[in-house]
Order: C-alpha cells, then structure tokens, then sequence
C-alpha cells in the first residue's frame, strides 16, 4: 500500500500534469466575472469578521447614540463629531456601523444553516442511494412533498411555530434546505452507484462505511459545491425576508433584513438611506456568491465540458 | 390516464391529511390564544365561557377531530380577531393574490423565454452577456428590498404609479378584479413586476440553458439538414423541447409565486391572503393561519397535478410511460 | 451532356475550427468527385475530419467552425459563398444528410408525420393531404411496415433500426442527387446494419442517387462503394476504387486499417495493429501526419507528402507507397 503510494507522489511530482485542483482553477479564473465576484465576496467576509474593530462606532452600545442625530442624511456630523458617511437611523445610529455589524449577523445566519442542512441533507440522501428500496423510496417521498412548498411557507410555518431567535431562524432554514441537499447527493450518488467501480468495491468486500464515505461521496461533491453554494445565497436572502416581515430575527440581532425594515416608514418621506444602503450590502453580498456558484457550476458540470 | 389521475389524487389527499395534522399540532404551540382575546380584567367565569366558545377546553386530539370534521363541511373554524369565518375571510382575498401571481407570472414568460432564448442562440453576443447579467442580479435581488426600491422611485419620486392597495376593481365572470381596470392595472404593475423578476431570472436561465443544450443535440442538425429554415427549427423543434422543462418547474413555482406574494403583498400592502397571514400570524389567529395553510397546501396538490397532467401532455414519451404503467 | 458534370465535386477543401488553442484544420485540402448512382466511401477513424467534410457539403458547419478555402462544386455550381437562403433551398431537397444515431436524430416530441410534412413543405408547395400521402409512400419505400399508423407515431416508439429508415425516408423525400450518409449503421444491430445497407443501395439505383458513405468500418465500405477515399489528420490520403484500394493498398496507414480488421481467412494470424494514437489535430507532427505511427518512415517524410497518382484514378500521399500484389 504504502508503496503504491509512494509511486503516485513521485509520478505527480515528476510530470506538471494538470491536476483535478489545478485545471478547476485555471477553469474558474477563466470568467473575469466571477473572479470579481470571488473578491468581492472575500472582502466582505472580511468585513464581516472583522466588524468590530473596523467599525466607527458600535452601533448597539446606546451609551455612544445620541437621538439628536437621528435620520440623518448621508454626509452628515454627529453631535459628537464624527461624519456619518451613509447616514443614521431612526435612533442615530451610524448606518456604516450598523451595516458592518449586519452583515455579521446575515452571514452567520446564512453559512450556518447552509453548513449544517449539507451535512444533514447529504447523510440523508446517501443513505437514500445506498440503501435504496423502501428506504429510498420513503426519503425521497418525504423530500418531494417537502421540495414541492416553497421554502417561505414552510420557513412561516416554523417560525410561527417557534417564535423569533437566532437558533430558531437557523434551525427553520436547516429544515427548509436540507432537502435539496439530500435530493442532489441522492441523484449524483444514484449514478454512481451504478457505475463499475462501485461494483467492483463492493465485490473487494469493503464496509459500506468506506463505499459510501471513501467512493460516493467525494463524486458527489461537485454538484454538493455548487447547490451549497447557492444555498448559502438563498439562506441570507431568506433570513433578510423574514426578519424584515417581523417573524425572523429579534430587534437585540438586527441583520441586514432588519435594518431595511427599519427604514421603510421613513422612504415614503423621503429618507431613503436608512433602507436603501444595507439593502444594497445585501445585494451584493448575494450576487457576489451567485456569481461564485454560477462559475462554479459552468467549471464543475461536466455536460458543458468540451 | 385516469388511472394515473385516481392515484395521484389519493396520494394527494393523504398528503393532505398530513399536512393538516402537522399544521394543527405546529399552530396549536403557537401560544395561547386565550391571553390575547380575553381581556386582562375578565374573571375566571368569563374566561372559562370564551374557551368554552372556542372550543379550547378539549383535548388537542379531540379539537382536530371536531376540526376535521368542520374541514369536510367546508368549515375551518372562526377567526378569533375577525369573528368571521376563516375560510370566507381567505376566498375574499384570493382573487386579489390570483390576480397578482398570475400577472407576474405573465411578465416572467412573456420576457423571460424570448430573452433567454436569445441569450442560448447567441451566447457571446454582447446582449446574451447583459440578458444573463441581468438574471442573476434579478437572482440576487432581494425581493422585499426591490419593492420598497421601486416604491421609492416610481411612487415616490416620480409619482408615476401608486404603491399602495388594489386600485379600482371591476367584476369579470362574477370574479372582482383589478385588471379590468386602468387604475387597478396602474395599481397592480409595480407589486406584479417586483413578484415577477425572481421567476423572469428563472425562466431566462431555463430557456437559455434548454436552448443551449438542445442547439447542439443532432435533431437540430437533423432538422437544419431537411432545408428548415432556422426559424422553424428554432421555434417549433427546439421550442417545443424546452418548453417541456419550462412549463414543468413554472407550473409548480406557481405554488412559490403564490407563497411569495405574502412579501409583495406586505410591502404594497396589497389587500391579499399573504397579507392575511402575516397579520394573523402576528395576532395569533390560529383558525386563520391553519385555513390559509390549508388552502395553500390543496392549491399546490392540484397545481402539481394539473402540471403533471400538462406535462404528459406536452411530452409523447411520458405519454406513453403513463399508458402503459 | 449531364454525365460531363459530376454530381460533387469537392476541390481542397479547408474547414478549420477556430479554438482557444489555435485554429484546428478539421478538414484540410481535400478533394474528391462522386457522380450519379455511384458510392463514394469516406473512411477514417474518428477525428480524421470525415463528419466535418460532411457538414461542410451541408452548409451546417456551425461557429467557431468555418469553411476556410476550396469550392464544392454541386452539378456545378460552387456551394462555398453561398448564402443561407440559397444553401436551406439545396439541403433536404438537392442534398440529403443521414446522421448516425438514429436515437438522436429525430425530434423526440412530434410526431412522424410532422417531422416529415414538414420537409416537404420547406421545399415545395404542398396540400396537407398530398404530404401525407407522399410521407406514407417514402415509409412504404424504406420497407417500414403499416406505414399510415407509424405516421402518426413518435419517434420513441420505434425501434433504432426502424428510426434510421425514417430517417432515411426523410432523406429521399425529395429524391435528392446526393445523399451524405454518416455512418448511419453503426449504431445498429449487425443483422439490422445489414438491412439498412441493402435498403440504401437498393433506393439509390433506383433514384440515381449520388451517394457518400462516411464511416470508419472498411467491411462496410467493401461491400457498398465503388470508390474510396481514406482520410487521416484531415487529409486524404489514399483514394482510388474500391478493389484496388481494399486489394493493394498503397498507404501504410490504409495498410493498417485493413490488417486490423478481422477476417476469416487469416485465422490464427495476429491482427495487425497500427501502433499509437490518432493525433491532435492541434499537435499534428511536421509533414506526414502519420509518420509517428508509420514503419516506413524515414527522414523523408518530415516533409509533407502530396497526393501522387499511382495509376489512373488510383491516388497516394505518401513518399513510401506499399507494393504489393492482391493478397
């Protein structure tokens, strides 16, 4: 074993051959687009984590508020001096700071449920296409009828159910997303499945542990990258709705969602910035990971291949 | 065929069935309505009369019995806050969300197939790269956040069309409705675009990618080597093909549209059931919530039946399974 | 006075496909005539630019592909600059193209009759009822039986063999002057393979039908062409009738295909097989392309051979010719 290899690290080492990894990325760098897109989602996880250190203010710490300076327009001073570069709140709180802060709550939100529902969804789904049969047929029943609602119906249902709270919103979008999880892993698995080499595992009497884990998964991993990818997108997007339609996140963790809610009594007056600018964060929060997963998508499915 | 019709409307109601229970248990945890529609003040007497009204005092097994068998009568309990029926107070406003998710929808088929199917026949032209460019931004748009957007501008600044309520209505076949109207159509453009541009994203994708997949399968070659012009293969061989998966996955967003427009509705404050929910949902008016959920739920079992159905239709091969099985 | 002028003839063709990596000469200066009645075998392995020489008589070279350089000459008349009005006016009608898989080639979602109206109608105007009654004749002709009820059918519901007849009725639907049939039995039974063959020959002697056979299988050529051009890289590199070619053949690679078709007669006799792989077009070695995999070759071939004619109607491209008597 160990010499095999030994022989494969020399092999790789000797020849400059493209690897999997290295024509995936030289696939990807192809669109200018989506290398934008890559940075821009960079940066903003960067903002993101660091947040609190970068921000002019913290904007929940009401000690550094003060409600004179309320809904001020872009450009503005503070009472404290400061220039409130997107303007403030309702209760005078730095938009620029509150978007930092934000987007924070939103990616947390967003990366979370999607993480856990992949984990959940692709156990789920490889289950259903290894073991097939009734097992199979009762998984995918389920994901069917839970695929054929719309994920804010089911995501109303719940919250309404559970009430507000960070775990709860993330545990509502686990439940809605974890089926389309379960569905790709089971179909890309499914093929596989039928394919030689899986055969031929099963005929060296290997565990199913390492069928599964060691020969399915990983061929299930691109097209798992990808609906991740765009999961991750929709979970932000989701959570924004439903904290801005009051039933997600709780005022004390006020995501981009919230943020936008709270501006929209004062846009039919006029003061746009207070709605408009985090909406604008999570627009290109979301585009810049669609613009990922889309890239991604075109490098990882092999039927555009040519 | 009817055979595939009979079973998939048993399985529909067993689905159904389900629901209704999960629904049920879900909303009875809500909360206790009883703290919210009784006054503080009220004794123990009153109380015990007002649960005793509603029905709360029986075990929860017991109340989704008498529920059931109130659902079979085409009675789903009264609103605690309207005091009214919930299913009438639902049917009087669905002809306004009817009419809001079937207006989007038109938009997003009207544009968005012609336009992805531009983009799928010339994938590096300049406007293939802005149709597709402008999909994914319509991907990517928050709903909601566009609403208030449009809003802002076209109702706000511009003043050119309003940004709330239905308009003026006019009854069509019995039916009230605002696209019978100049006000209620100026009315219900923007609330219509902004639920439209998600499935316009949708539908330019899936007619690109269906053209792009199938200019290259050998029946257009085929066809192009019968002396068609390229409009009719286009618009007759390959339109046909890609119309199969559009009108699939369409026929069953119908269902997303409907349930989406609670986000429309909220934002244009279109009197609609979305709206309905909400509010319910924040006023703890379980019979509404339950009678809306149920609703949606028999709106989509006969939506995905009637797509699979169109969809048999559409395509011979499925046709034939179906004959067959 | 028409037999002067051949049904086809092609003169250095080029086709190139432009890639990222560089132009590809799909095709690339080859020329052949085929007159009325007669077969014309166009043999290669995959990637030898067969099917592309194909599509370029067709007009249906899609982008980033473009036909470079050379003149088709269709009973005269140049295809190349042709606009593509007046090449949808010859295809289907003048010209007729078989596909090979005939899975594939007809649309799944209408029907038959549709599919074959509607090739009447492109060309010539046509009642409804005429149509059909043709449709029904051509089904009838390519020996596909109750012909009025599989009018009405969708491609799924035949069998691959019986699809290529529709195919091929669609072809002869206008009694083209040439048919271009790419390897349209490969993907068939043998039995059915055989049928096929038969039907093809049989319609186009009886229609006077140029016909040109592209495929890879020399067994197939051997009992249905007259002439043969075996291409290799793009190019031809042997050309000649059919006897000659299969008896003696003049180019190495010719050589090798033919010693690595089994046969009963060499029982017990290794195959011969052709060391290598098919090239890269986009790496094609300096001057004979098939010098890498050739045994006879020497420094001469880094220089690119021309077509030699060895004797009448008998050509070569190659600096070291085999002679040898008919085996």
């Amino acid at each position: 074993m160990a010499s095999v290899i030994e022989r494969d690290a020399t092999t790789e080492a000797a020849l400059p051959v493209e690897t999997p990894f290295r024509r995936f990325v030289g696939d990807f760098v192809r669109s200018r687009v989506a290398v934008f897109g890559l940075a821009l989602l960079c940066m903003i996880l960067l903002i993101a984590v660091a947040a609190p250190w970068i921000s002019p203010q913290n904007p929940y710490d009401l000690r550094q508020l003060d409600i004179l300076d309320g809904r001020m327009p872009p450009g503005t001073a503070s009472m404290s001096g400061y220039t409130f570069v997107l303007g403030s709140d309702d209760q005078g709180r730095d938009m620029l700071s509150g978007i930092f802060y934000g987007l924070r709550i939103s990616l947390i939100v967003g990366v979370m449920s999607a993480a856990i529902a992949l984990v959940a969804g692709s156990a789920v789904g490889l289950i259903a296409a290894y073991f097939g049969g009734r097992v199979d047929s009762l998984i995918m029943r389920v994901v069917d009828i839970q695929l054929s609602f719309p994920a804010i119906l089911l995501a109303l249902i719940l919250l309404s159910i559970l009430g507000q709270g960070m775990w709860k919103i993330i545990l509502a979008l686990v439940t809605v997303q974890w089926a389309y999880y379960a569905r790709t892993v089971r179909g890309t698995a499914l093929v596989e499945r039928r394919k030689e080499y899986v055969e031929a595992a099963r005929c060296l009497a290997l565990s199913h542990a390492r069928i599964v884990f060691r020969h399915l998964l990983p061929n299930c991993l691109p097209p798992l990258i990808v609906v991740g990818t765009v999961q991750v997108a929709h979970a932000i997007a989701l959570e924004a709705t439903l904290s801005f339609l009051g039933i997600g996140l709780p005022i004390t963790e006020p995501s981009l969602g919230l943020l936008i809610a709270n501006g929209f009594e004062y846009l039919l007056s006029g003061k746009y910035w207070i709605s408009f600018f985090p909406g604008i964060a999570l627009l290109l929060t979301i585009v810049s990971i669609n613009l990922v997963g889309d890239q991604l998508r075109d490098v990882l499915n092999p039927r555009l291949q040519h | 065929m009817t055979v595939f019709i009979i079973r998939r409307l048993m399985q529909s109601a067993f689905v159904l069935l389900i629901m209704s229970l999960l629904v049920f248990v879900g909303v009875f945890a809500i909360g206790n309505p009883v703290d919210i529609l009784i006054a503080a003040d009220a004794d123990q007497a009153e109380r015990d009369r007002a649960i005793a009204a509603l029905g709360l005092d029986l075990p929860l097994w017991e109340q989704y019995l008498v529920f059931l068998k109130n659902a079979a009568h085409g009675d789903l309990g009264k609103s605690f806050v309207f005091n009214q029926p919930a299913l009438q107070l639902i049917v009087d406003r669905m002809p306004a969300t009817l009419e809001l998710a079937f207006s989007a929808m038109v938009i997003a088929i009207l544009l968005g197939l012609p336009l992805g199917m531009y983009a799928g026949f010339q994938p590096h032209s300049r406007t293939a790269r802005a149709i597709m460019a402008g999909s994914i931004l319509g991907f990517s748009l928050p709903t909601f956040w566009v609403g208030l957007m449009m809003i802002m501008v076209f109702a706000v600044q511009l003043g050119w069309l309003p940004s709330t309520g239905r308009g003026a209505t006019a009854t069509v076949l019995g039916i009230k409705t605002s696209l019978a109207t100049w006000d209620g159509l100026a009315h219900v453009l923007l609330p219509a675009i902004n639920l439209a541009l998600f499935k316009l994203s949708l539908v330019i994708r899936l007619s690109r990618a269906g053209m792009r997949e199938n200019m290259l399968m050998d029946y257009v070659k085929f066809a192009r080597a019968k002396g068609l012009s390229m409009r009719r293969v286009i618009f007759v061989h390959v339109l046909k093909n890609i119309l199969i998966p559009i009108v699939t996955v369409l026929g069953l967003e119908l269902g997303s549209v409907i349930a989406f427009s609670v986000v429309t509705e909220s934002v244009f404050a279109w009197p609609g059931m979305g709206k309905l929910i909400i509010d319910s949902i924040n006023r703890l008016d379980r019979p509404i919530i339950v009678a809306y959920l149920l609703i949606t739920v028999t709106m989509f079992i006969v939506i995905n039946l009637v797509v699979d159905v169109l969809y048999s239709v559409l395509d011979p091969r499925v046709r034939l399974a179906e004959a067959k099985a | 006075m028409t037999q002067a002028v051949p049904t086809l003839a092609v003169d250095d063709l080029k086709t190139v496909f432009e890639t990222r990596a560089g132009a590809v000469k799909a095709v690339d200066g080859v020329s052949f005539t085929v007159t009325a009645g007669r077969v014309l075998g166009l043999v290669g392995e995959s990637g030898s630019g067969k099917t592309v020489t194909g599509f370029s008589i067709m007009g249906l070279v899609d982008p980033p592909g473009r036909i470079a350089s050379g003149h088709i000459l269709f009973k005269g008349r140049d295809l190349v600059g042709l606009s593509e009005q007046e090449m949808r006016r010859l295809r289907g009608a003048r010209i007729a193209m078989i596909f090979q898989d005939p899975m594939m080639t007809l649309n799944p979602v209408l029907r038959i009759e549709t599919q074959m109206v509607e090739t009447l109608q492109a060309h010539i105007s046509i009642g409804q009822r005429e149509a059909h009654e043709r449709a029904r004749e051509a089904l009838g002709m390519v020996g596909i039986p109750s012909p009025e009820e599989r009018l009405k059918a969708y491609p799924h519901q035949f069998s691959g063999g019986m699809r290529q007849r529709v195919a091929i009725a669609i072809a002869l639907l206008h009694r083209p002057d040439l048919i271009i049939a790419d390897e349209p039995t490969t993907a068939l039974d043998v039995t059915i393979q055989g049928q096929i063959l038969y039907e093809m020959q049989r319609v186009c002697r009886q229609i006077g039908t140029a016909l040109i056979w592209i495929t890879h299988d020399l067994s197939v050529v051997a009992s249905l062409a007259d002439e043969i051009c075996v291409m290799y890289a793009g190019k031809i590199v042997e050309q000649g009738s059919v006897d000659m070619v299969l008896d003696r053949p003049a180019h190495p690679y010719t050589k090798g295909l033919i010693g690595s078709v089994p046969s009963r007669n060499r029982k017990g006799v290794p195959l011969a097989q052709i060391p290598g792989m098919t090239p890269s077009l986009l790496n094609l070695p300096t001057g004979c392309s098939f010098r890498l995999r050739c045994t006879r070759a020497d420094a001469a071939c880094v220089a690119p051979p021309e077509m030699t004619t060895l004797e009448a109607g008998r050509r070569v491209r190659c600096f070291h010719p085999v002679h040898e008597a008919a085996a």
